[in-house]
């Protein structure tokens, strides 16, 4: 009885009550949360991380509006089989440029954080167009309008502002260039192709990636997201043993 | 129907509205009416009345005597709550995960320390397992992963034993990276080969298939195979008239009986000879040193009918196979290599 005193006398003033309650619930969140900010090995070192290019951002936010986070992860866990499956399990730094992030968690379709360059642009294409005419055993919709519909540029520039706010680190010159350089990396031979390698670096990718050079799609944009998927940095590609937690 | 629902509408935006103001506003003025208030507040307090104290120190609840066990020493209308005592079995459980999570704090990674954290002395950390249990399985499968990794092709199709570890290995492979383009049953679709046939664009003994596998076709790797058919018509290097013509011939070559529906087919064959005849040879059987496939049989990437080639013709093909070099390992490779050879004398 002498214990529950306290809580005795507690319990019979709201307030008092209200702010124990706080008090001990904040516990939990300070000591999950708030070392997370200053603990070093919570995201890796990768001084490779490049950005995603101002079409890939526009593919990744085809990717949200379209709501393929639903069915595919993108997140490969700890764990043998799915290290078997996809390949080295993805590291925090991997989505570091991710805001939101989009490690999902439900796979109706499979793991996506390794698909980047695992299947041609082709297969991608005729896949969106239409799962059934490749995999014929697939649940998934078909995506046939991203192939026809023209992609919005106008509003790149703001999107690459927006994703500078939350901290990832675009120039002023990227943000000038961003519709630009969106033109320029789905057609090689445009002069345009120059100024994406110059800023976002020599290994982007830069190719007519719906098959067409001349036109500026949606099936661009989320195709060349879907290339660039787990090809930001090699760090998840060091050997295993050596990326332990105790370095 | 609309003209109810409009009016309906109407009404509650304009009667409706100002019924539920002044609804509002009169209730409000009761409440605080200043001759109401001893009223309200005596309803207010009225249960709490004998509640809302503190309890004395020296309290001493009333001890129920049908249950012997304390009641809270509240009353409310001549009834009193029990105060029952929580199970024992409740507390025993509740100390065993007590001492079960300072057993855990000490022996794994628990506790944040500013920059860092608690390691635990069993030193367990996830990465670690894995890479351990991806360990202990290569050594479970070192049994024949060694054999696969050092015999020949031949000595590896012979030994029955090996063939049944590759057909079941291969098929998780083949299903997990090559399926997708070339179909679970290998016989590929449009645009991506049939792997069952004898017919192979860049070579189809053991080690071509291998190296394919290994470099891919048009792919990012620095050794890549490169095929580039080009668009004859569209990038203007034949007028539509020669494009039609030897499309007609390059159909004649797989459909003999035809040739005497089409009377391009002749006029083709000199067209063929002076553009095509450096990757696709004299013959017209293909070079897999250049990937370029063999145009006299039935079986088609994309396409054999006259439609089909006059795509090809006119606007050329790419087709691009990645590569799968750091993808997936030598013995992988190996394995998937001996499973399409496997597929194609299972089924030819």
């Amino acid at each position: 009885m002498s214990i529950f005193g306290f809580h005795y006398r507690l319990e019979r003033k709201a307030i008092g009550l209200v702010l124990g309650i706080i008090v001990v619930a904040s516990i939990g969140g300070l000591v999950e949360i708030a070392p997370l900010f200053t603990i070093h090995q919570t995201v890796e070192d990768a001084p490779d991380m490049r950005l995603y290019t101002p079409l890939e951002l526009a593919g990744r936010n085809i990717y949200i509006r379209e709501g393929c986070y639903a069915c595919h992860s993108q997140m490969i866990r700890t764990l043998r089989d799915e290290v078997d499956r996809y390949g080295p399990y993805s590291l925090a730094v991997e989505s570091k440029y991710d805001h939101p992030m989009l490690w999902g968690s439900k796979r109706t379709g499979p793991d996506l954080a390794r698909i980047g360059e695992k299947y041609s642009d082709q297969w991608h294409v005729a896949h969106l167009n239409n799962p059934r005419d490749v995999v014929p055993v697939s649940v998934m919709p078909a995506y046939g309008w991203l192939l026809t519909t023209e992609l919005r540029t106008d509003d790149l520039p703001l999107h690459l502002k927006a994703q500078r706010a939350v901290g990832v680190p675009y120039t002023d010159d990227m943000i000038a260039n961003a519709a630009l350089d969106a033109y320029g990396q789905t057609n090689p031979d445009s002069p345009q192709a120059e100024g994406v390698t110059k800023r976002y670096g020599k290994a982007t990718t830069v190719r007519a990636f719906d098959g067409q050079p001349n036109r500026l799609t949606e099936m661009d944009a989320l195709v060349a997201y879907l290339q660039i998927l787990g090809r930001l940095t090699d760090a998840a590609h060091t050997p295993i043993a050596e990326a332990g937690a105790n370095k | 129907m609309s003209v109810e629902h409009d009016l309906l509408v109407a009404i509650s935006k304009t009667f409706g509205l100002f019924f539920l103001i002044a609804l509002s506003i009169a209730v409000l003025i009761y409440t605080f009416w200043p001759s109401n208030k001893e009223r309200f507040d005596r309803a207010a307090q009225s249960i709490l009345r004998d509640d809302d104290r503190p309890m004395p120190v020296d309290h001493q609840p009333d001890r129920d005597s049908y249950t012997g066990y304390l009641t809270t020493g509240h009353e409310w209308n001549g009834i009193k709550e029990l105060n029952t005592p929580v199970p024992r079995v409740v507390y025993f459980f509740l100390t065993l995960a007590f001492l079960f999570s300072v057993g855990y704090w000490i022996l794994m990674p628990a506790w944040p320390l500013g920059v860092t954290y608690t390691k635990g002395l069993l030193g367990n950390d996830q990465r670690r397992i894995v890479a351990a249990s991806l360990r202990d399985a290569a050594g479970d499968r070192s049994s024949w992963t060694k054999k696969i990794e050092t015999e020949s092709y031949a000595t590896i199709q012979s030994d029955r034993g090996l063939m049944e570890i590759v057909r079941e290995t291969g098929h998780t492979l083949f299903d997990n990276n090559c399926a997708v383009c070339h179909g679970l049953d290998a016989k590929g679709g449009p645009g991506f080969p049939n792997l069952t046939t004898s017919s192979w664009l860049w070579g189809g003994k053991p080690e071509d298939i291998f190296n394919t596998i290994r470099v891919g076709i048009n792919s990012a790797h620095k050794d890549t195979h490169v095929s580039q058919m080009p668009a004859f018509g569209r990038d203007q290097m034949l007028p539509r008239a020669d494009v039609l013509k030897v499309v007609a011939f390059v159909y004649s070559l797989s459909n003999p009986g035809a040739k005497d529906l089409d009377p391009n087919a002749e006029a083709g064959r000199k067209i063929f000879a002076a553009n095509c005849v450096a990757c696709h040879g004299e013959d017209a059987r293909g070079n897999p040193e250049v990937g370029a496939p063999n145009l006299t049989d039935k079986l088609w990437i994309y396409g054999g009918d006259l439609e089909s080639i006059d795509t090809t013709v006119w606007g050329g093909r790419q087709g691009h196979m990645p590569t799968w070099e750091n993808r997936l390992s030598d013995l992988d490779r190996k394995i998937l290599t001996l499973y399409v050879l496997d597929k194609r004398t299972a089924t030819p």
